[in-house]
């Protein structure tokens, strides 16, 4: 059974006593260091055979970091403590204190715990103002407006004596900056109320997944010939999973990673990429693998093998997102459709035919990337039945850029293409005058 | 002070609020709005001191300044560094490009004046 999240605390507190780094901790119990992180600041759950690796690596007992609330409380207070900023409070006394005042010492307790919580909400938002191009192109076009206002109003009111032309001049550059900002902030406004609140956001049971998959590097090789009730397990035991439909997915996705590892081991993969050359069909005639399970597995060991790592995204036959892997330069929408001018969604209508085409995202950071994508299809086949299919695209970025690459953006909202037939709603990015 | 200042910046109503101000403040301003062809241009024009926006059309401000600090002619050019995005690891992005200050929007008009002439003080005590 999963122990309190306090646990964490206890780990933290351990580690530090024995002044080991978290990423030789997290190396030694095979998990990666942000996960352990996690852990740690009682974010995300803990039990069973990790917590005993972690407490094994401690060279502690397992019952020292799984004990009950007495030790967890002292452990969160002396984790409060250790936080004060302007306060001196006596550390070393913790144990008193909770002793003759157990209820202040829970009430400090928990809001110390609240105070974390919300530190990671915090977090959470920036993380997603950083990450999302909605959020972030629309911020900066809407700062790049006030820029604009602010420059424009200090000379009407800074400069004394100024010519009527140019009076004029910047009267109407405030105007049309002050109607671009106004449809900007109404239309960010409608988009955060789409959005709905940030924390349902954060349990979305694709993003943890992703998450999941991310912990372990969209690595599951040393699950070998693991059984399928194993595999089970592995995934009942993920803490990042916290829904029945997670694991659901998350189960699905394992089985095929893994057995796309058994088909392209990681050690010819590794001679075939070590000149940064990346030739899904290659492999494919090499391997006798399916071009999908050779995008896929691409990706995946693209983080170990090649400095850039690749991207992947997979989509259903309705053109909903399944999986996604992101890069660098191509953003992969998180909430609304995707360009419908990606080969991906091309592959949809054309199964089994590998598709090849350099894009280029637009935006004012345009990058060019080679995409691979093909669909195939999915569960057995059966008599007059249409078999349904799954598409997917790998994301090789590309060093140079020329003109050649098809132009195509992230989602309608935060295109800036105009003219585009494919446009589904207007962008954010309010249209210049 | 009658020094030559270029302005490479893809929004036109800031690209003439600058320019307003620096002209009323005796330099001559020249201005462009792509990163396409900003790494030429600068090179042809050699100014005293180039403003330059990070988000821009076909080549980001990093790219650029990388490419100036490469090259001989303009590798000692003060560069002014204009951004909505204000992180540390922005202006962290920045001070390894290459940039001499590092300006984060929304900004006053006064800030970058005085930006600009600093600049240039500083790069006339440096030689």
């Amino acid at each position: 059974m999963p122990q309190s999240g306090l646990a964490g605390s206890r780990i933290r507190e351990r580690r530090l006593v024995a002044k080991v780094r978290q990423a030789e901790l997290a190396e030694r119990v095979g998990i990666s260091a942000s996960y352990l992180n996690l852990i740690e600041h009682n974010r995300r759950r803990i039990g069973g055979k990790l917590l005993n690796d972690i407490a094994k690596a401690l060279d502690v007992e397992p019952s020292l970091l799984s004990e009950g609330a007495e030790a967890a409380l002292l452990a969160t207070l002396r984790e409060a403590a250790a936080d004060a900023e302007g306060a001196s409070p006596e550390v070393a006394r913790s144990d008193e204190f909770a002793g003759r005042f157990p209820g202040f010492a829970a009430l400090i307790a928990e809001q110390h715990q609240r105070l974390r919580s919300l530190e990671h909400t915090a977090a959470t938002l920036t993380d997603r103002l950083t990450h999302d191009p909605h959020l972030a192109t629309s911020v900066h076009e809407m700062l790049t407006m006030v820029t604009a206002i602010r420059s424009t109003a200090g000379i009407l009111a800074e400069t004394k004596e100024i010519e009527p032309e140019w009076r004029n001049r910047f009267h109407r550059n405030l105007n049309e900056d002050s109607q671009r900002l106004a449809e900007g902030a109404e239309q960010l406004v409608s988009y955060l109320d789409d959005a709905g609140d940030a924390r349902a956001g954060m349990t979305l049971p694709l993003e943890e997944v992703e998450a999941m998959l991310q912990a372990h590097d969209f690595q599951f090789d040393a699950l070998g010939e693991a059984s399928f009730e194993t595999l089970q397990a592995f995934v009942a035991n993920q803490p990042l999973l916290t829904t029945e439909a997670a694991r659901d997915m998350a189960l699905g996705v394992v089985r095929q990673l893994r057995a796309d590892a058994r088909d392209l081991p990681m050690e010819m993969l590794a001679r075939h990429l070590k000149d940064g050359m990346v030739e899904p069909t290659w492999l494919v005639s090499e391997t006798g693998a399916s071009l999908s399970a050779v995008l896929r597995r691409l990706a995946a060991v693209s983080d170990a093998l090649l400095e850039r790592p690749l991207g992947l995204v997979m989509a259903d036959a309705s053109g909903t997102l399944m999986l996604r892997k992101p890069v660098e330069g191509f953003a992969i929408p998180r909430f609304s459709g995707a360009c419908p001018k990606w080969p991906l969604f091309q592959a949809l209508s054309r199964p089994m035919q590998a598709l090849r085409q350099r894009l280029t995202m637009a935006g004012r950071e345009a990058r060019d990337f080679d995409c691979y994508a093909v669909s195939e299809p999915v569960g057995q086949i059966q008599v007059n039945v249409a078999p349904l299919y799954h598409a997917y695209m790998l994301i090789v970025p590309l060093d140079v850029k020329d003109d050649t690459g098809a132009p195509v953006g992230s989602s309608c909202r935060v295109c800036p293409l105009e003219l585009c037939d494919g446009r589904r709603e207007p962008s954010l990015l309010a249209a210049r005058s | 002070m009658g020094k030559n200042v270029l302005v490479i910046e893809d929004e036109p109503n800031i690209i003439e609020a600058i320019s307003f101000i620096l002209s009323r403040d005796g330099w001559t301003v020249a201005t462009h709005s792509n990163g396409h062809d900003a790494v030429g241009v600068v090179t042809a024009a050699l100014p005293d001191v180039v403003i330059l926006d990070v988000m821009l059309p076909g080549k980001n401000g990093y790219d650029i300044l990388r490419e100036l600090r490469e090259a001989e002619l303009t590798k000692g050019i003060p560069v002014l560094m204009l951004t909505a995005k204000g992180q540390v690891k922005d202006r962290e992005m920045a001070a390894r490009a290459g940039a001499s200050r590092f300006m984060t929007k929304p900004f006053s008009n006064a800030e970058v004046l005085d930006a600009v002439r600093e600049l240039v003080v500083g790069e006339q005590q440096a030689q």
